[in-house]
């Protein structure tokens, strides 16, 4: 098989020209650098799509795009900030750089693989984008791209531009499930010494389940994605019932529309906690080092990552009670979805627990994780309210919903995204991103989307439907409303232009800024003792680290220093409790 | 076990409760990590077939539906693949160096019925299509030729596998080398044989 | 400490921007009063929740921030302490659910006296339907849609032929009387949302969905669509009114029935030409975006457009005849409505057609003093009121 003759060409020599070591490399380090800078690049897109959009809610008489390319940039920015950038980013980038380093291995178990996969990603990408070009530009569906309306004429790019946005998930799709064998895989085989699974940091363990996670859902949606691309070119009627279009009368007979929203969502929701997962683990380790405390309840946290993990597939109608589906799902939905908060509740009780009684230093990284709690908090109870159907019902597909998941699944994991770029950015390259730079960019976007998408809430409240164009002439919808959606834009704008701040920031820090030395934070991980800093090809040089502790060993009592490594034999007597103590070895 | 870290004062130190259940496994193995990642493949393969299994029993529930007439060719086809799969266990199972020529015998069987299975499914397409049931014309139709179409796909990747295979046998590659592929291979086509027969069985239904 | 003192301003500020907000539900209009307080139940749990969370924080990174021989106290973990969370949370997720689930269960079930109100959906309008004399909805499917026929009943089921079909005017309905509402669609999925009222339901083709509610004062509301459903989702509008029972009945009762609409289709008066062209203007999907009663979507309404002045998008104006008439329809692009996105597709339609069109387009503009004017609301001039002629009002 590919997979074992792959791992085998790889090890025996490090590549030595630019294109092997850069380009078409096998090193998971920088295959996860090209992850980022493409997940970072496509999001950048999708950020300013959002920008224009904001100016057409706040400015309508500015007549900056009309309605059906308002459509096209709300379907494009939706889908590249779900998946592209967001997934992208957790799973191939953070991922692909810290499971390796954080278990000790010398790499993924099938580089090849890796590094196919971060191919086939780029190609989805390339072929997302090719979508702006075809004619009739790209879908306007929306992000749920539900038939019949996402290839009937009525909505925009519903010839050429939804064929390429499925054939662009199809293949981010057999991208993702590459990178996810990979990541599961060498999670379960290819730990160092001493790295057993209750010892793995947070991170690797949000990232690995959702890996299992996204080997379980995508295929959801790759099954819906071929589907609706039959239906679309093949005048299939898996989706579609008779119905007109334009006036005239299509060929389909009896699909059911309401067969794509189970397959979408069966996908949708594991990818809100696909996204969420690595967030929560890496948001974990980034608290505790800087609290300078162990994570308090670690076994809770992970058993709340598996349990989230497994619920997560038994929710996916919850965003379907007003579909028209069969009423009495709404009781076993609700129920469920309510069930899916205890553990996620015991999540945000561990994290703020963990700060109690720590020795809290505001560096950026903590001001992110801090922010991320917040905004978490406020994202994850508006989901009690839309997971009741009852009270989901009035706010259903108002801007009740567009505040609640910009909230829990946009910000909060994008505050860890920058959170963890400002704290494994000196392991990447050597040198500590500008501090100040960094505080006033957490700031700007931490207060400005607060700022944005809490009032945005109460906008829902009143009635306000979301995915509208224009709100003119609505009786029920107050003056004032209009000026909150103008103050909103206003801010939006603000935020994100001050993402130059961060981009300028790591531009330049990366060639000019302060070297920071193996272990600036005084981490305990095991990524933070690699004996080169950045890490060379095969991590470890000589011989595979081995592990003796887990990797919260911050301010033990009698310990020298505040922190003990992962890689520190045992204090004093050196015995070994609990278990055999693990065998020496090289991998 | 604890649910909960031990707490170990004075020591100086915590051991999660796990901390050492799980002794480290040694140095990573290929053939472990290759069986391993094969069989995290079949995990999204059956989530995928699984889905399109569920949605056919969804779809069946709508108004319009009309079972297709399975067309006789296969019978022939599952017989041609459950053969296939024989012959690829027979492969598997021969561990002595001296009969590497029967391996190749078994290897070889194994392939052209896979072919043949696949020849069998374009007949079968075809003898429907003539039935006057083309792709779009039923959704029942659809169904089985999406069914039939997405595990054929993924017979023809496994043909890739297969040349693979032959080739690392032909030209004399170590044996244990060979045995992990035939192995990975093995697995893989007995995974379809099993999904065929649920599709088909499903198809079969109604 | 900033970052504690700003968490603070936050809570408090939050707090404080709940009570005083200007936006907030509209005035219920409906019987489910037990919905918003079961949205004020989750405001009130979750705000609990939102403020302890937080200043739990606020004052953890106050008491514990670094400073110079400060020490983190190694704590793995507090089982007692992990219990009772536990425990907490599961009581308040109990005390959300329970009562919703209660009121759920209304939800699901509508009241045996209700009555029936059909609402299909079409890019990008509402059309309704009242069962008539005999209590019963006709059949109807997609396949029998066509121009004089835009809800698809079955022309042949005689439960039909008494069925009232509402075509381009508002829903009337009975104030204090449960409503149970079947939704269907023509298309594409749309959604059946009046604020006021708190319900919604999707309207999906290919299947009747529903939900139920009793109106609770008289008015006018609006209808919104909220299921995206293409380039004009954001302009799809109609409007709900609630009546006493007796101006009710008096309404209904003007009604012409299915059965009197096909009949009087066959009236010679009407000229075939606009009777075609009529057809053609629902076949080619033109009155998705030119309304026929001056209401405003993508494309420019047809209501007295015939002769009239039209600004076009580099300031000129050109007089709306029928020749300009034609030309928009092949060259839609080339003299462009003022103010109007330049979205609509070329159509190659033959001379007959176009004229048959222009017809149509003329018999729009003809005898004003015919028409009579829009009910005396100011911006809702695309709902004519009950003034209408019954012929256009119905049929279009």
């Amino acid at each position: 098989m590919a997979y074992s003759a792959a791992a085998e060409t790889h090890e025996h020599h490090e590549p030595q020209s630019f294109v092997t070591r850069y380009i078409w490399s096998q090193d998971h380090k920088v295959i996860a650098i090209q992850y980022s800078l493409t997940a970072i690049s496509v999001g950048l897109v999708a950020l300013v799509l959002s920008g224009i959009m904001r100016i057409q809610l706040g400015f309508p008489d500015s007549g900056v795009v009309d309605a059906a390319t308002y459509y096209q940039f709300m379907t494009m920015h939706g889908m590249i900030m779900v998946v592209y950038l967001l997934t992208a980013l957790f799973l191939g980038g953070f991922g692909n750089y810290l499971i390796p380093l954080m278990l000790g291995a010398r790499d993924m178990v099938f580089p090849y693989v890796n590094m196919l996969s971060y191919w086939f990603y780029l190609l989805s990408v390339i072929v997302l984008l090719a979508s702006f070009f075809v004619p009739g530009g790209p879908t306007g569906a929306g992000w749920t791209l539900y038939p019949p309306q996402a290839i009937t004429p009525g909505t925009p790019g519903a010839d050429w531009g939804i064929i390429t946005m499925l054939v662009s998930l199809a293949i981010f799709i057999v991208a993702a499930t590459m990178g996810g064998l990979n990541y599961v895989t060498t999670v379960l085989q290819c730990r160092c010494p001493g790295m057993t699974l209750m010892r793995m940091p947070l991170s690797i363990w949000g990232i690995f389940i959702a890996s299992i996670m996204a080997l379980l859902a995508f295929p959801a949606l790759f099954v819906a994605a071929v589907m609706l691309i039959m239906d679309n070119t093949l005048g299939t009627s898996f989706f579609m019932p008779a119905v007109i279009a334009m006036g005239q009368q299509l060929d389909h007979e009896g699909g059911s529309p309401l067969l794509f929203q189970h397959l979408f969502w069966f996908f949708g929701h594991p990818e809100v906690y696909i996204v969420a997962l690595p967030a929560f683990g890496l948001v974990s380790d980034l608290i505790s080092t800087h609290a300078r405390k162990n994570i308090f309840g670690y076994h809770m946290m992970v058993w709340a990552i598996v349990a989230i993990g497994v619920l997560s597939f038994f929710v996916w109608a919850h965003h379907m009670y007003v579909s028209g589906m069969n009423l009495s799902f709404g009781y076993f939905f609700a129920i469920s979805t309510l069930v899916i908060a205890v553990p996620t509740a015991i999540k945000v009780y561990n994290w703020i627990l963990t700060l109690w009684r720590g020795d809290i230093h505001l560096t950026v990284p903590m001001l992110f994780a801090v922010g991320f709690i917040i905004t978490f908090v406020v994202g994850g109870l508006t989901g009690l309210f839309l997971g009741n159907v009852v009270v989901d019902i009035p706010l259903a597909d108002t801007y009740f919903v567009v505040a609640h998941f910009h909230m829990v699944m946009g910000v909060a994991p994008i505050l860890v995204v920058f959170g963890a770029i400002y704290h494994w950015f000196p392991k990447l390259t050597g040198r500590m991103m500008n501090e100040r730079l960094g505080q006033l960019h957490f700031w700007i976007t931490f207060l400005g989307t607060y700022a944005i998408y809490f009032p945005m809430h109460y906008l829902g409240v009143l009635g306000m439907p979301r995915r509208y164009y224009a709100y003119e002439d609505y009786a029920f919808i107050p003056q004032s409303a209009h000026d909150l959606n103008t103050f909103i834009t206003v801010v939006a704008l603000a935020v994100a232009i001050s993402q130059v701040l961060f981009l300028v920031n790591l531009v330049w820090s990366a060639f000019h800024g302060k070297p920071s030395g193996d272990n600036p934070w005084n981490a305990a991980s095991l990524e933070w003792q690699t004996p080169d800093t950045p890490p060379k090809h095969g991590n470890w040089g000589a011989s595979v680290p081995v592990v003796h502790r887990w990797p919260y060993d911050y301010n033990v009592p009698g310990a020298p220093r505040d922190f003990i490594p992962q890689t520190d034999p045992r204090p004093e007597t050196g015995e070994p409790h609990g278990g055999p103590g693990p065998q020496e070895g090289k991998a | 076990m604890s649910f909960w870290a031990q707490h170990a004062p004075g020591r100086g130190t915590i051991e999660p409760a796990w901390g050492n259940r799980q002794p480290w496994q040694g140095p990573v193995d290929r053939s472990r990590v290759a069986l391993r990642g094969l069989l995290l493949l079949l995990v999204p393969l059956t989530s995928m077939f699984g889905l399109v299994v569920s949605a056919y029993f969804m779809r069946r529930h709508m108004g319009d539906w009309q079972a297709v007439p399975l067309p006789w060719q296969l019978w022939l086809s599952s017989a041609l693949l459950l053969a296939s799969s024989v012959a690829f266990e027979r492969a598997r199972r021969i561990t002595a160096p001296a009969r590497l020529a029967e391996l190749q015998a078994n290897l070889a069987a194994a392939g052209l019925l896979a072919l043949g299975f696949l020849a069998t499914q374009v007949w079968s397409w075809q003898a429907l299509a003539g039935q006057g049931y083309a792709l779009a014309g039923s959704a029942g139709g659809s169904f089985f030729y999406l069914m039939s179409g997405l595990h054929a796909l993924h017979l023809v990747c496994g043909m890739v596998a297969w040349l693979k295979v032959r080739t690392a046998a032909r030209v004399g590659t170590e044996l244990a080398t060979v045995q992990l592929y035939v192995r990975l291979c093995a697995i893989y086509w007995h995974f379809l044989l099993a999904v065929w027969l649920v599709l088909f069985a499903t198809l079969l239904s109604g | 400490m900033i970052l504690a003192i700003v968490l603070a301003l936050i809570v408090i500020g939050s707090v404080a921007f709940h009570f005083v907000t200007p936006w907030t539900v509209s005035a219920l209009a409906s019987n489910w009063s037990s919905m918003d307080a079961m949205l004020q139940v989750s405001f009130a749990i979750t705000g609990v929740v939102f403020v302890a969370v937080s200043l739990f924080m606020v004052v953890a990174l106050i008491r514990f921030r670094h400073r110079p021989g400060h020490r983190a106290r190694f704590e793995p973990d507090n089982r007692r302490l992990e219990w009772w969370l536990l425990g907490a949370t599961t009581a308040g997720i109990v005390g959300l659910l329970a009562p919703g689930l209660i009121v759920y269960a209304d939800f699901v079930r509508a009241p045996p006296d209700a009555m029936q109100v059909e609402v299909v959906g079409d890019q990008w309008r509402y059309g309704y339907r009242f069962p008539g004399a005999d209590g019963q909805f006709g059949a109807a499917n997609v396949r029998h849609v066509r121009g004089d026929n835009p809800l698809g009943l079955d022309p042949d089921d005689p439960a039909g032929q008494d069925d009232i079909v509402i075509r381009g005017g508002d829903l009337r309905l009975p104030v204090d009387q449960p409503v149970e509402v079947l939704l269907r669609s023509n298309d594409v999925i749309h959604g059946f949302f009046v604020p006021q009222f708190r319900a919604k339901m999707d309207m999906v083709p290919g299947m009747v969905t529903r939900f139920w509610f009793t109106p609770t004062r008289t008015g006018r509301f609006e209808v919104l669509c909220t299921q995206h459903c293409g380039v004009g989702h954001f302009n799809m509008r109609g409007a709900v009114v609630v009546k006493g029972q007796e101006d009710f009945d008096a309404w209904l009762a003007d009604q012409r029935t299915f059965g009197e609409q096909l009949a009087m289709l066959e009236d010679p008066e009407i000229d075939a030409q606009v009777i075609r062209g009529r057809n053609l203007a629902e076949q080619h999907g033109c009155v998705a975006c030119h309304s026929v009663d001056g209401s405003r979507q993508i494309g420019p309404t047809w209501l007295n457009l015939y002769d009239s002045e039209v600004t076009l998008a580099d300031g000129s104006t050109v007089v709306a005849d029928a020749d300009y008439i034609r030309r928009s329809i092949t060259d839609p692009g080339a003299e462009l409505t003022q103010g109007f996105p330049p979205v609509m597709p070329a159509f190659d339609l033959d001379d007959a057609d176009l004229g048959a069109l222009v017809s149509y387009i003329r018999s729009l503009a003809e005898a004003p003093e015919d028409r009579s004017e829009p009910e005396e609301m100011p911006h809702e001039a695309q709902a004519p009121g009950d003034g209408e002629e019954p012929a256009r009002g119905n049929t279009d």
